[in-house]
């Protein structure tokens, strides 16, 4: 992905056909670290520790076997390749959560893009559910 | 031109007050493919572009929504036309300006433009 803000947008896809009504995006710069971490919750279908435990890998995918999942992959690759770092929590019935941390001034450190963009498209797109987002500046 | 978050408040509040198109009561729905492909590829872009193309038409009975991967990759970016009562037509290596045609032609007009179009009807399953 180009930036960010499309690879928040591939995420947030996950959790909309995990059936959340709500979404949280949190992106913080932490300054004096030089980091900017990113936070998505939500409050899906959650995934069993054997599908946690696999779910980072390239071409896991939890549709039918025609499609290869690679969005958490490469999210993953994009925290990692800035020498940061990346989790991911989940439990079945309650919700998944994802933490990404980028090393800000590292040279593969992509652009963060236009996250107000996607959180329009995505409001626009399923207005039963719930987006939230804040950036510590401008909460929404 | 930057959205602020006022804006996003008053895009939430327009959509909701159409809520009730989601109940069927719509005459046509698009669907943007946001799999990982599809947004690495521009859907998001796409996506714009129809709605863009929906605001200044005025129409109030379109559904918008977003799906998954279609499991055609390189065919991306790609939308569903549904049309009541019509089988839904693929569109597929789209751009802004197949967007305008496609949403003036046939989601507006009803006529499939082919040159864009993969093919019509549903995928079976099994």
């Amino acid at each position: 992905m180009e930036d960010l803000s499309l690879h928040i947008l591939d995420i947030v896809e996950n959790s909309i056909r995990a059936g959340s009504s709500t979404v949280e995006v949190n992106l913080e710069e932490k300054k004096e670290e030089g980091t900017l971490l990113l936070n998505i919750k939500d409050n899906g279908s959650g995934m069993d520790e054997e599908t946690l435990n696999i779910v980072s890998s390239p071409f896991y995918s939890s549709k039918q076997s025609k499609n290869f999942g690679l969005g958490i992959s490469l999210l993953k690759q994009a925290a990692l390749e800035t020498e940061g770092s990346f989790e991911i929590n989940s439990k079945e019935g309650i919700g998944t959560e994802l933490k990404a941390e980028f090393k800000k001034e590292h040279p593969d450190m992509k652009p963060i893009g236009d996250i107000m963009l996607t959180i329009k498209m995505l409001r626009l797109s399923h207005p039963e559910i719930e987006f939230l987002y804040d950036n510590g500046s401008n909460s929404e | 031109m930057k959205l602020k978050p006022e804006d996003l408040k008053k895009i939430s509040e327009k959509m909701e007050a159409s809520t009730n198109l989601r109940s069927g009561a719509g005459r046509a729905k698009i669907t943007v493919h946001m799999g990982t492909c599809g947004i690495a590829t521009g859907a998001r872009d796409i996506m714009k572009a129809f709605i863009d193309e929906l605001e200044a038409s005025g129409k109030k009975d379109i559904l918008f929504t977003t799906t998954g991967c279609a499991g055609l990759c390189s065919h991306e970016p790609m939308a569903t036309i549904e049309i009541k009562g019509e089988s839904p037509v693929k569109y597929v290596h789209l751009t802004k300006e197949k967007v305008k045609t496609i949403f003036k032609e046939h989601v507006l007009n009803g006529n499939i433009v082919e040159e864009s179009a993969l093919g019509r009807g549903s995928e079976r399953v099994g």
